[in-house]
């Protein structure tokens, strides 16, 4: 890969705002995302991430920020000019073109030649693995051959970074789950910058390099996948990916991040964890715990007290509900096949945890 | 199961005086046909014979003739020109973002809620100035104006049923705005344009108050020399025109219906592939 190639994909964001009368659909996000990396942006539905990637392809501008793609300042650009590649949600073929005239389209754009632009179609069609339809009308393709085909377009003039707008919700979940290691192949194969948008956390998790999650047009949190669940920094974070048990109480003294902090729980009873960020003495505190992170303990073993209200068999784990001695409803999970012991619904048993796996956050007011 | 046959008998009886009203409606013109086969010199009904001498008089009279070529003439221009404005009217009101587009809205509704005679008085008025009755130009301006609510009502459908998605992924594949409108939008709204025109045309061709107020003495369009034709000798060739006109609009309103069909059909198609029509 040369130095031309490592510039090339890298797609960067400055202090982007996107307002909508008094709302934030985007409120100053930074981030940068390196040549041929895949960063998928996660979030519920309005917590701006379309609105990001809209931005980045030139269907919305910005109220503030830059948009940079190669180095190069796109902010204001015309869609048509940033040689993006860009694949809906919907289809959107062009239902009046075959298949292989729809992958063209983009050469023809570009002043291509007829017959290079026919062999490099081609070449795209087989990379998606649809080389016999080419002649076929979109509508007499299955919805995961068609998107397959926006793929093809979206690729067939070798852009820099290929933008994908949930790409795969209109399909079933197994459809979904071969195209997600299928997209992943391809972009390993092709060494593209891919920005993904999605609100399945599983997806985000599987696919990405990265994930940028969001919420209410925020940046809550940058980073790897194992990064973003184990270590979560912010509360909406800890609650978004993944299962978690969520604990409120109150703390005592300030605390730094990473310090180990003891929680008077509501309830009664303390928690100990580790302030995931910076704590202010006398707030509102919520501690999150990982329910496959909580060890279930025979009666006089140290820890919280607690009572099974339900146990749920699912084969390769025992999910527990428990009550704890504040009132707490909590979550632990069994694996199976691991010699642990399996206590029955109304059972009082003890509740431990590593301090590192409780991770203190401040309480939304 | 009373209620059920309440009910059929009651639909029935809706249909039935729905079908009197359409028989009562077309009996006129339905009449006008045998009437314009008969050979004697007076409209009479029922005709006592059948002969085509009124339709073989009708092509021989130069000045039948000549008022036919000109509402053609004046039909095709008003039909291309209503067209054009309207599609651009109408992509310029469901996309753009133009001030006043409730303004704009109620002036091209204008034409159809404002009396033809009070139109026809008013450019009348105007074109007397200009010295633009009886001349080309002033046909196809008044029936452009009366054609264009009718065009832009049809565009409009079509480009609501239209994905405007699709221009976005054109746009992202490099296509201008220009580009974009000339191999996805225009090609996919098409068959409502034909069907505009098709309107527009019709229209044009059919109007018999403003032109009869924008007619001169040698230039004059097919209704005028009709209306001119009641007043001053009634042949059957009158009738013969009529049924010649009846038939031509039925056969555009038709091809028209035809086309529509077809749009809806791609629409559905475009549905199936998960693209909104």
């Amino acid at each position: 890969m040369g130095l031309q190639d490592g510039v090339q994909g890298r797609v960067e964001l400055r202090g982007l705002v996107k307002r909508y009368g008094p709302l934030y659909a985007v409120d100053h996000v930074s981030l940068e995302v390196s040549s041929g990396e895949f960063l998928a942006l996660l979030g519920p539905s309005g917590s701006g991430k379309t609105t990001i990637l809209m931005s980045i392809a030139g269907f919305e501008y910005p109220d503030e920020g830059q948009v940079l793609i190669g180095g190069e300042d796109v902010t204001w650009s015309p869609p048509n000019k940033r040689n993006l590649g860009m694949v809906f949600q919907k289809y959107t073929l062009f239902p009046h073109m075959s298949v292989l005239e729809n992958i063209a389209f983009p050469l023809k754009m570009r002043g291509v030649g007829r017959a290079e632009r026919e062999e490099r179609a081609r070449a795209a069609l087989h990379t998606v693995r649809l080389g016999q339809m080419g002649e076929r009308r979109p509508a007499q393709l299955s919805g995961g051959q068609q998107q397959r085909v926006a793929i093809a377009r979206a690729i067939v003039y070798q852009p820099r970074v290929l933008l994908m707008d949930e790409p795969l919700s209109a399909l079933d979940k197994n459809l979904r789950e071969e195209m997600q290691i299928e997209i992943k192949h391809l972009q390993r194969e092709i060494g593209i910058t891919v920005i993904f948008v999605t609100h399945d956390q599983t997806e985000a998790l599987t696919m990405a390099d990265r994930v940028a999650v969001l919420d209410q047009g925020r940046l809550q949190q940058l980073g790897a996948p194992r990064a973003l669940y184990e270590a979560p920094e912010t509360g909406f974070v800890a609650g978004f990916i993944g299962e978690t048990n969520f604990c409120e109480g109150t703390l005592h003294a300030a605390a730094m991040p990473g310090e180990a902090v003891s929680v008077a729980l509501d309830g009664g009873g303390r928690m100990q964890a580790v302030a995931a960020q910076a704590l202010p003495a006398g707030g509102r505190i919520r501690v999150a715990l990982r329910p496959e992170r909580l060890r279930v303990g025979p009666v006089g073993a140290e820890g919280m007290a607690a009572r099974v209200s339900e146990a749920i068999y699912a084969g390769n784990a025992t999910t527990l509900l428990l009550e704890g001695e504040g009132g707490q409803s909590l979550r632990a999970r069994i694996p199976a096949g691991a010699g642990l012991h399996e206590p029955r619904e109304g059972e009082p048993v003890r509740l431990s945890w590593q301090p590192a796996d409780a991770r203190a956050f401040v309480a939304a007011s | 199961m009373s209620a059920a046959r309440g009910n059929r008998a009651g639909r029935m009886a809706v249909n039935a005086a729905a079908y009197a009203v359409t028989v009562f409606l077309l009996l006129p013109t339905l009449i006008i046909a045998p009437m314009s086969v008969g050979p004697e010199r007076l409209l009479s009904f029922p005709p006592k014979g059948f002969s085509m001498r009124w339709y073989a008089e009708y092509f021989q009279d130069a000045e039948w003739v000549r008022a036919t070529l000109f509402s053609a003439e004046a039909g095709v221009i008003s039909a291309v020109c209503a067209t054009v404005i309207g599609t651009m009217l109408s992509l310029a009101l469901v996309r753009g973002r133009l001030p006043g587009k409730g303004l704009v809205e109620l002036l091209v509704i204008g034409p159809v809620i404002v009396p033809h005679i009070a139109l026809a008085v008013a450019m009348f008025l105007v074109f007397e100035q200009l010295r633009l009755t009886g001349t080309l130009l002033g046909f196809a301006m008044a029936h452009t104006v009366l054609a264009l609510p009718f065009v832009v009502f049809t565009v409009l459908a079509a480009l609501y049923r239209f994905d405007a998605e699709l221009e976005r992924a054109a746009l992202s594949c490099g296509a201008g705005g220009f580009r974009v409108f000339r191999y996805v939008t225009l090609p996919l709204i098409a068959p409502g344009l034909v069907s505009a025109a098709l309107f527009a045309f019709v229209i044009s061709f059919d109007e018999a108050v403003v032109s009869f107020f924008i007619s001169d003495l040698d230039r004059k369009t097919l209704p005028r020399k009709m209306f001119e034709d009641i007043d001053y000798n009634i042949s059957p060739t009158l009738a013969a025109v009529a049924t010649m006109l009846t038939l031509l609009t039925i056969a555009a309103l038709l091809l028209g219906y035809a086309l529509k069909r077809g749009m809806e059909r791609r629409a559905r198609a475009a549905a199936r592939q998960g693209v909104e029509p």
